[in-house]
């Protein structure tokens, strides 16, 4: 593989490619680094790309797996989701060009399946045949479902006042669902203690993180390749840990640098509920480091208080001339409707923090008439359902013409 | 009585090799001192120009010092104090 090993992000001390996430010496999060070969035919890497599998395996050289391209026909591949060109929301927006990257079109609809398939596969490569997580709701779905796909035992920690739509959807693959009493910083820092005592299970997110991350790279890759190997001006993406945000980056970067596409990194704009906002704080207070927070919003799937890419997601936004922002719960409702409505997409909570998001850049100004912009909507509206029962109206009639009309003239609504 | 102070396993080698160890002290500061006391190498591990690491977390009794007073977080006698990467989840 083009993987070569691990390396500390503070203090670039290397290790081999193993399960391990954190520097010894400085404790700062390992990432895995690459020795790519130069392109010399641009075309014919593009067209070996494209003619690969339809999911994120035919991305498998700038992946960290040892063995190539897995088994593409088993397992729960993920990726390959559709990019949609959104004109509607964006004359609603007043915005040239927008698209929505909709990564709901996953098998257990959300983004994560891409970081669990890779974390898994790599845990097969080492030798562990038992998964863990601690999850917001989206990861614990996918762990479940992977290990029932991939034949390995799993662990699933989450918080126990999470949404029944994301414990029914995890319970329901025959995993252990472990419901810790406290937020996910506490579901979190038990499974960090966990971990260290429990050497034959891969923590996708703790012990595997390295590896795991490197699967949001493939939203990237897709959008480079879905926008005809061009990049976006500007992407919208939603940050809890950081970790997709910076991520997405890397994949450009990765490409841009081995010349398979050309430009700069786009505007990388984070989104993030005000209910849990250390990094969009951070950003507008000009700090280089969040304080931590007590999460409340119901962006659950965005809510973790202690981020633990967050220095190097306010990095990025201010390399690429980005933004940090938050919005309120009321904003995030009106978002998922207003996405809804213009799009045909229905969107949990983050992705109405992306799209609000979205709006407040817009309102404000920071978005060109000329930008090709790209929304990154994470996971499926299904899961969250409880943020917009009772917001529009429904009419119940009769089995008659009569009864119809009448429902119809009771609103001052003509048909 | 003393405090006990969780070791992390990839600290374990620089504190001879304990998953725990005992140390006196009123504040978290006054703790990790006297744990330092013991095991040097642990400063530079968890320390830079005086303050945590950004990327080390300590807990006491579950909570985050850094939603408490820091290192001046007072540790009542018979106290558990928890040292853990911070890198983890998302």
């Amino acid at each position: 593989m083009a993987a070569t090993q691990l390396r500390c992000r503070e203090c670039t001390t290397e290790y081999p490619l193993e399960a391990r996430y954190v520097c010894s010496r400085c404790f700062g999060p390992l990432e895995v680094s690459y020795e790519h070969e130069p392109v010399s035919d641009v075309g014919s890497l593009r067209r070996r790309i494209q003619g690969g599998p339809q999911n994120i395996w035919r991305y498998h050289d700038f992946l960290p797996l040892a063995g190539g391209q897995p088994q593409t026909r088993t397992g729960l591949p993920a990726g390959c989701t559709p990019l949609i060109r959104a004109d509607r929301l964006a004359e609603r927006l007043g915005l040239g060009e927008v698209w929505v990257k909709n990564d709901a079109h996953n098998p257990t609809h959300s983004f994560k399946d891409r970081v669990v398939s890779v974390a898994a596969t790599r845990a097969r490569e080492l030798g562990f045949d038992t998964l863990a997580c601690a999850s917001t709701g989206n990861l614990a779905n996918s762990v479940a479902a992977h290990g029932a796909a991939l034949g390995m035992d799993s662990y699933v920690l989450i918080p126990a006042d999470l949404e029944e739509q994301k414990q029914l959807a995890t319970a329901i693959y025959g995993t252990n669902l472990v419901k810790v009493r406290g937020n996910y910083d506490d579901v979190n820092r038990l499974c960090t203690e966990l971990s260290g005592d429990r050497e034959n299970w891969a923590f996708v997110n703790i012990n595997m993180r390295p590896y795991y991350a490197e699967g949001s790279k493939t939203v990237a890759f897709e959008i480079a390749e879905q926008l005809g190997w061009e990049l976006p001006d500007r992407c919208v993406v939603p940050i809890a840990s950081g970790s997709l945000y910076t991520k997405i980056a890397k994949g450009f970067s990765e490409w841009i640098d081995i010349g398979l596409i050309d430009g700069e990194i786009p505007t990388m704009n984070g989104a993030q509920a005000t209910g849990c906002s250390p990094v969009a704080t951070a950003y507008a207070q000009g700090k280089d480091a969040c304080r931590p927070v007590k999460p409340d919003t119901i962006a659950k799937s965005l809510a973790i208080g202690n981020p633990a890419d967050g220095p190097y997601a306010l990095d990025l936004a201010r390399s690429t001339g980005g933004s940090i922002d938050d919005v309120s719960d009321q904003e995030i409702r009106d978002a998922i409707r207003l996405l809804a409505e213009t799009t045909g997409i229905f969107t949990e909570t983050a992705g109405g923090v992306t799209t609000a998001v979205l709006a407040k850049l817009a309102a404000r100004g920071d978005i060109g008439a000329d930008e090709r912009v790209v929304l990154v909507i994470t996971g499926d509206g299904l899961k969250t359902l409880d943020a917009v029962r009772d917001s529009f109206h429904a009419y119940e009639v009769d089995a008659t013409i009569d009864s119809f009309e009448a429902a119809f003239a009771e609103q001052g609504v003509s048909v | 009585m003393s405090i006990t102070v969780k070791i992390p396993t990839q600290l374990r080698e620089a504190a001879g090799g304990a998953a725990q160890v005992q140390a006196e002290g009123a504040t978290v500061g006054e703790a990790l001192e006297s744990v330092f006391a013991e095991h040097g190498e642990l400063r530079d591990r968890l320390y830079l120009d005086g303050d945590l690491r950004r990327f080390v977390n300590v807990y006491i009794g579950g909570e985050d010092i850094r939603f408490l007073d820091g290192l001046q977080t007072a540790v009542p006698a018979g106290g558990e104090l928890t040292i853990l990467p911070a890198v983890a989840g998302g």
